[in-house]
């Protein structure tokens, strides 16, 4: 049986990853993935609890935001496709019609 | 008619909405059906309520049209009431308001805005029979106001002109303060009467005591209050300041309101509140006082005027100080017959310098008129008449009033010789300035541009109000021809009724002192000849005299053509002081600096701090990126650092 110390430490290393290439990356499907990477983590960590606390709240919740993260996965890819055609780069420093 | 009394001012109202507001695109003939047709008719339906009056035997008549407002126990409502000093006023009001109407639609022929001047004009009708009508206090303010309201609008006729703006503002303001008094008046009354009925007001007052000279009482004060108002509108000193002013307006305006009716309202509520003022000797002297030293104070003033329309605009000011004497010295009666005769024949004076100024195309100026007497006869002989009437030469009008104020002022115990002193001295100067205006215009040679000006005699819409009420200013007066043979007063006798004990107690002394009434009379014609014989002399015989004599006067003479910069005086005094006060503590101090700056100080602080913050938004991705992931740091460590904050984190979790 493994400790739930360790798959909480693996999800808040993967969290970590996750939060880093968010803030890091220049292309915008390794943040859009980078994005993912944290969902999981965080699933990683509900699941852990719901073994540990021997509850089935978790594994629902898990499901819940698999969905979600589908659903946001077709929402970002569509946006990401459409930047992709309009500004001809995938890098987020040059998509910056905003700036001031 | 009587039952429907309020046919009598809804009649003008109808005519002043109808040319108000379709009269704009009509031709002139169908705004003249309204106005006249309007007038017209409220003058007919006015006899016929003076003659259902007559009918009844003179019981006084009131009724209550509907409730107006209620508050608590007070109640104001459209009350309206028919005495014998009504009857006067409105057959005055109406009958020389249509006369005026007549003369209007020749005198106004050609000028823009035609139906905009009937509708005033109608408007004023409307509010000032309202204000004589009225049977409460609160009703007659309303007049009041509208006829103020309507002296504005016809003041500032010609608003293109700065002049005329500035004068119909002048009047406004004027009034207001004297307005301010009369509402202070009111409300005394309120509280001391809990009530505004003329007739509960006056009954109740009837029975208290009179409050001994010198002695500041409820009555006196709110007098003295009244007074204020009438002294506003009836343009006493020291309020007198915006009648000569308001002959900016058209010379019609001049006549109807500056002279025959909405100046005369002030003598007609101080009438009308005979008890008040009976019950109030202190009250009553500063009546006298003032009326008497207006009358003597403007007819100076007249003396030396150019403008045509000036000098009968002081002469108004001055017979206006008669009546308000007359009321002051006890002689109601002698007051009102005043208002009266003095409606007709300074209504005549302006009508006839109106035909004068339309003769001459617009010229407003005596030293450039002269020798008019030949080309306008009508006018001429219209206007000596009126002139003969305001001097008081006998069997004409104005000399049985002003026989009846004088000699009353004589009798009167408080001061009354040195009144009596003024008032005559008054009647001289008033001889001599009227004298010496139909010199300057109708006799001498022309001294206008006889190449260019063509003279005309005005229309017979013109002249024949002129010739109706020069008519009126000969017999006007003949109610009280029977007094010199020892004959009854009819007009005392008739407004003995409203006037009460009083007046019964002074026709009794005025029977017993005839032979001094006769006495007094002479002396009175006899100061009216002295007048007429200098001004024959000054601008007839030696017509170079009067300019050696103004030469040799030269101080006295300036200070009286600047009439005693009273004008300046007010403006050092109180114009410029306010004008001062109201630019740098309540404008720039209180408005812009005050409330504007904390207004805009909000919505600049607002955009200083959004201008620092909008630079968080600086469109690059990834920093947003950087702020999500601070956020949640920066939440996750309030959760786990700050003590309560983990505890309810940690109770959500559990």
């Amino acid at each position: 049986m493994v400790p739930t110390n360790y798959y909480v430490i693996l999800s808040a290393i993967l969290f970590g990853l996750g939060v880093f290439a968010f803030i890091f990356k220049r292309n915008v499907i390794t943040i859009f993935m980078s994005i993912e990477l944290m969902l999981n983590a965080v699933n990683l960590a509900f699941v852990a609890f719901s073994q540990a606390l021997g509850k089935l709240d978790g594994q629902v919740f898990v499901l819940f935001v698999i969905v979600v993260a589908a659903a946001e996965a077709a929402v970002g890819l569509g946006i990401i496709i459409l930047i992709a055609r309009n500004r001809q780069t995938l890098n987020v420093e040059r998509v910056d019609l905003l700036k001031l | 008619m009587l039952a429907h009394l309020w046919i009598v001012p809804l009649l003008p109202l109808l005519g002043s909405a109808i040319n108000g507001l379709l009269g704009a695109k009509w031709p002139n003939k169908i705004v003249n059906l309204a106005a006249i047709g309007s007038t017209g008719l409220s003058f007919l339906s006015a006899l016929e309520a003076a003659r259902e009056f007559f009918g009844s035997g003179q019981a006084p008549f009131r009724k209550e049209f509907f409730t107006w407002m209620t508050a608590g126990n007070f109640r104001a409502g459209f009350d309206l009431q028919v005495d014998q000093l009504t009857v006067e006023m409105m057959l005055v009001v109406t009958g020389v308001g249509w006369l005026i109407h007549i003369y209007s639609t020749g005198y106004m022929a050609h000028e823009g805005g035609y139906y905009r001047f009937f509708s005033y004009l109608n408007l004023f009708m409307f509010f000032m029979l309202i204000l004589v009508l009225a049977a409460n206090y609160v009703l007659l303010f309303v007049g009041w106001e509208g006829v103020g309201l309507s002296s504005y609008l016809l003041i500032g006729f010609w608003f293109l002109k700065k002049s005329a703006a500035d004068a119909g503002k002048k009047a406004f303001i004027v009034n207001r303060i004297g307005d301010f008094g009369f509402m202070l008046g009111m409300f005394l009354l309120f509280r001391a009467f809990g009530t505004l009925d003329f007739q509960t007001v006056f009954t109740k007052a009837g029975t208290w005591p009179a409050e001994p000279m010198g002695h500041f009482g409820t009555l006196t004060i709110a007098g003295l209050l009244l007074f204020m108002g009438a002294a506003g509108k009836s343009a006493q000193l020291p309020l007198y300041v915006w009648l000569p002013d308001a002959m900016e307006g058209p010379t019609p305006v001049s006549a109807l309101i500056h002279a025959a009716t909405m100046v005369t309202a002030g003598v007609y509520v101080v009438a009308r509140s005979h008890v008040l003022f009976s019950h109030s000797p202190t009250a009553m002297l500063v009546v006298a006082t003032v009326g008497c030293a207006t009358a003597f104070f403007a007819a100076t003033i007249g003396l030396v005027q150019t403008d045509i329309k000036k000098v009968l605009a002081y002469s108004t000011i001055s017979q206006l100080g008669y009546m308000f004497l007359a009321c002051g010295v006890g002689a109601f009666t002698a007051g009102i017959f005043h208002l009266m005769t003095h409606a007709f024949f300074k209504a005549l004076l302006f009508l006839a310098a109106g035909s004068v100024i339309h003769a001459l195309g617009g010229e407003q100026e005596m030293p450039k008129m002269g020798g008019l007497g030949k080309k306008i006869r009508w006018t001429y002989y219209t206007m000596l008449t009126a002139t003969l009437a305001i001097a008081g030469v006998p069997v004409f009008a104005g000399f049985f009033s002003k026989d009846a104020i004088l000699f009353a002022a004589f009798q009167s115990p408080t001061g009354g010789r040195i009144l009596y002193a003024f008032g005559l001295l008054t009647a001289l100067l008033t001889a001599f300035y009227m004298f010496r205006l139909i010199f300057l215009t109708f006799s001498g040679k022309p001294r206008y541009d006889e190449k260019n000006v063509h003279v005309h005699e005005s229309p017979w819409s013109m002249l024949g109000p002129l010739v109706f009420l020069a008519v009126l200013s000969v017999i006007g007066g003949w109610f009280a021809l029977p007094t010199f043979y020892q004959g009854p007063d009819y007009f005392a006798i008739f407004l003995g009724p409203v006037f009460g004990a009083r007046e019964t107690a002074e026709a009794g002394a005025r029977a017993a002192a005839h032979s001094l009434e006769l006495l007094l009379a002479g002396v009175a014609v006899v100061a009216a000849t002295i007048g007429f014989v200098v001004a024959y002399w000054l601008y007839v015989s030696r017509p170079r005299k009067a300019d050696q004599i103004a030469q040799s006067m030269k101080r006295a003479y300036t200070v009286l053509l600047n009439k005693y910069y009273v004008d300046e005086l007010y403006a050092a005094a109180v114009v410029r002081p306010l004008l001062w006060l109201s630019t740098n503590v309540f404008w720039k101090a209180t408005d812009v600096a005050g409330i504007d700056g904390t207004v805009n100080g909000i919505a600049h602080g607002t955009a200083t701090i959004g201008d620092g913050v909008r630079h968080s938004q600086s469109g690059n991705t990834r920093s947003y990126a950087v702020w999500v992931v601070a956020g949640a740091i920066i939440v996750l460590a309030a959760i786990f650092l700050w003590p309560s904050a983990s505890k309810i984190a940690v109770g959500l979790v559990h």
